[in-house]
């Protein structure tokens, strides 16, 4: 029995060396996999290939793993009141549970504690080269790839390995979208991107506008309506504002209750209408427009307490934004407001600095890669993207079967050349396919799948690969 | 167990997440940690955490192993649960292996080496052993009701399976120790015991463990047989120890299949064969 002390990560140099194209030395890694990133989506990656028996060099640009998730991270962009959205059973690792007398939705705090036993309950530091960022990927031919890392921060000399396959797990939620706004660099008061957001302390005392209404920014509109003098939370449209628990129980447990009862869409969204109407009733008494949409049409809001402050009057909604004023924030409806504090809670965008956007399929260049299963790239059988999705639930389930299904692949291409060949034809065929009802078309829901529907292709896509129909 | 499809698409398990429980868990600790994967060790059904405490535990972590042993839900020192299935028992086990600082071993007995196997499809074992394992089924069921007619047919009918020391200790046992031991067995829930007999196949294994399969030809719960059946399963034939009774754990040369147990794993087991 291999003892979990004993360090399986021997060190690239000692390898065959090779060159690259402009005659740099590359060191050979053999069938070594490469992953990049070692949050929740790079963990379940090295889990996952090691158990399908291929050698791993994670990369980090971090010292500790978790990712997001991990609070120390300086693209971390959870703040000190992060809790999960989706309960437990939708969250966890489908083969690695959290303890069940932890609450439904866990504290970030513990979603970290969570990774860390994951990482050493299955011995995967010691696949991780901590404080090491990539810089280039490129692909050599014979679909494997040359990754160049140097420490993060850019100290120290680059050095280039070359893999068998790359599995990109770099995040989505580090990189700020910001909306442009006529005036914004004379407005006077103080402007920050939810990613900087950290604390209520922040918020304290001050006249404050959230702009957005994702998580992230419902979450800090009722956080300003405990601390802050004034709120005002400026929404684009109506939105359905789903709360945490419904008849007694996790509200996403009910509806997995009805998905597995194969109820349709219209009638679980009639429901669902009912449901709230009862509940909460009619939210355009609060001001708050009527949604344009129906309910999981948008990435659904999980907040109890966003209607409860309204309710209170703590938080005034507000339309979207049309510019600003040295000291004054125009709406369009007309209406001024004057803010000391804007917090643009505006969402994030996907980067892959290292890597050519052509190889994606982001021609223009935009942030959004042409995929398909949203993780495997047409004409680059050895590249994958892990965790580039949006769920309507929990993230983590997902991009461990996104891992177990390249692991799979990645083996197939040695023993069954010809069932890797069909599954590349189809990842040709299938790049862009979406996995969701329909959904507003805006980059935030570029990304946007149901958990059902994507698992349900997820694991066509692997019974067909491994022939067990 | 090749070629078996992966369920990915859990519906009922998220929309019904078992119900949490205090469970009870023995442990014997090596005085020196030498980096050895810890043993969980899962009874069967009617025994508790205490049927290993009694000589396993300390033996296994004597050699340098840490050892644990769960009380499934309603056994032994863990919260009665008179509800419990058979996915409640495995929710037991798998909670209480990721809860283990490092990838487990599962070590199940009697019919918990049917809860295992189920464990086995929910958790990565590093690997598992099914000692004298009751895998279900109809023919399980008739070899009970030839051997202890009275014992097995109220449980048809929603009673309590009662095993006799017969059954459980070979003759060598002693007859207090026998009696002692047959005084602290309590029974599984009623479901659970329904389960199986009509229960659905475990999914297959994660991570394709290695399995290792012993018992006693002259077990008079389980007959040789099965144990080849569940062996095969696994793609291996079962290790055998002649003379001893159903409750290899607790009977008077309960050292020797403990031994074989840890000497397989010193030898490092390959995993399972690649689908």
């Amino acid at each position: 029995m291999p003892t979990p002390t004993e360090h399986g990560r021997s060190d690239p140099e000692t390898t065959t060396l090779a060159h690259s194209r402009d005659g740099r030395p590359v060191s050979d890694r053999g069938d070594t996999v490469c992953v990049i990133g070692a949050g929740a989506s790079g963990l379940t990656a090295i889990k996952n290939l090691t158990e399908h028996g291929f050698g791993v060099d994670c990369y980090e640009r971090e010292t500790g793993v978790g990712g997001a998730w991990n609070w120390r991270h300086d693209r971390s962009p959870v703040y000190a009141s992060t809790h999960l959205i989706s309960s437990r059973p939708f969250t966890q690792f489908p083969d690695f549970p959290m303890p069940d007398d932890w609450p439904d939705y866990p504290h970030h705090s513990r979603l970290l504690s969570y990774f860390e036993r994951y990482a050493d309950h299955f011995d995967l530091r010691r696949h991780i080269w901590f404080g090491t960022e990539v810089v280039r990927v490129e692909p050599v031919g014979d679909d494997r790839w040359d990754v160049t890392t140097r420490s993060t921060g850019g100290y120290g000399p680059e050095r280039t390995s070359r893999y068998a396959a790359v599995l990109i797990a770099n995040g989505h939620n580090w990189s700020p979208k910001l909306p442009r706004y006529e005036g914004l660099e004379q407005f006077r008061g103080e402007v920050m991107h939810a990613s900087s957001y950290k604390d209520p302390a922040q918020l304290r005392g001050k006249r404050v506008l959230v702009v957005g209404a994702g998580n992230t920014g419902c979450d800090i509109a009722v956080e300003a309506a405990q601390q802050a003098s004034r709120c005002w939370h400026s929404t684009r449209r109506g939105y359905w504002y789903a709360p945490k628990y419904m008849l007694g129980r996790p509200a996403d447990q009910v509806n997995d209750t009805l998905l597995a009862l194969r109820v349709p869409l219209r009638v679980r969204q009639w429901l669902y209408h009912r449901m709230l109407r009862l509940a909460v009733g009619d939210l355009t008494r609060f001001g708050l427009p009527e949604p344009d949409h129906r309910v999981y049409e948008t990435h659904p809001i999980a907040n109890s307490q966003l209607v409860y402050y309204l309710g209170h009057g703590a938080i005034t909604p507000v339309p979207d934004v049309a510019g600003f004023q040295p000291h004054s924030v125009e709406l369009t409806d007309g209406r001024r407001i004057d803010p000391e504090l804007v917090v643009f809670a505006t969402g994030y965008l996907p980067r892959f600095e290292f890597l050519d956007a052509k190889i994606l399929g982001d021609d223009e260049g935009v942030g959004r890669p042409r995929l398909w299963l949203n993780a495997f790239v047409p004409d680059h059988p050895t590249l994958a993207v892990a965790g580039l999705l949006q769920p309507d639930s929990g993230l983590f389930p997902l991009a461990h079967w996104q891992a177990v299904l390249f692991a799979r692949l990645l083996r197939l291409r040695a023993t069954r050349p010809e069932r890797a060949a069909a599954f590349a034809a189809r990842v040709r065929s299938g790049a862009g396919e979406r996995y969701s009802g329909p959904v507003k078309d805006s980059t935030r829901h570029w990304f946007e799948v149901g958990h059902v529907d994507y698992l349900r292709a997820l694991q066509r896509a692997l019974h067909d690969l491994e022939g067990t129909k | 167990m090749n070629g078996e499809r992966v369920r990915v698409v859990r519906g009922w398990e998220w929309a019904r997440p078992v119900r949490p429980v205090r469970r009870e868990v023995l442990s014997v600790l090596p005085e020196l940690e030498e980096g050895q994967p810890p043993l969980l060790f899962v009874p069967g059904f009617g025994h508790g955490a205490w049927a290993y405490a009694e000589h396993w535990l300390g033996h296994t972590a004597a050699r340098g192993f840490p050892a644990y042993a769960v009380s499934l839900r309603g056994h032994g020192g863990s919260e009665p649960a008179p509800e419990a299935t058979l996915r409640a028992y495995a929710h037991d086990v798998v909670q209480v292996a990721a809860g283990l600082p490092r990838q487990a071993v599962l070590v199940g007995h009697g019919a918990g080496a049917l809860v295992v196997a189920h464990a086995l499809a929910r958790y990565p074992a590093r690997a598992a052993v099914l000692v004298a394992p009751v895998l279900g089924g109809w023919a399980t069921f008739g070899a009970a009701l030839r051997r202890n007619p009275l014992g097995t047919l109220p449980a048809v009918f929603g009673g309590g399976l009662r095993l006799s020391r017969r059954q459980l200790f070979s003759r060598e046992t002693a007859d207090a120790d026998a009696r002692r031991h047959a005084a602290r067995l309590g029974r599984a829930a009623r479901r659970a015991q329904w389960q199986l007999l009509t229960g659905a196949d475990p999914e297959p294994a994660v991570g394709r463990p290695p399995v290792l399969v012993l018992g006693s030809p002259d077990d008079r719960v389980v007959p040789a047989s099965a144990l080849t059946r569940a062996a095969r399963r696994y793609g291996s034939a079962p290790l055998l120890f002649p003379g001893m009774g159903h409750d290899l754990m607790l009977d008077a040369r309960w050292r020797e299949p403990i031994d074989a147990i840890l000497d397989w794993l010193v030898k490092d087991p390959t995993r399972g064969e690649a689908p």
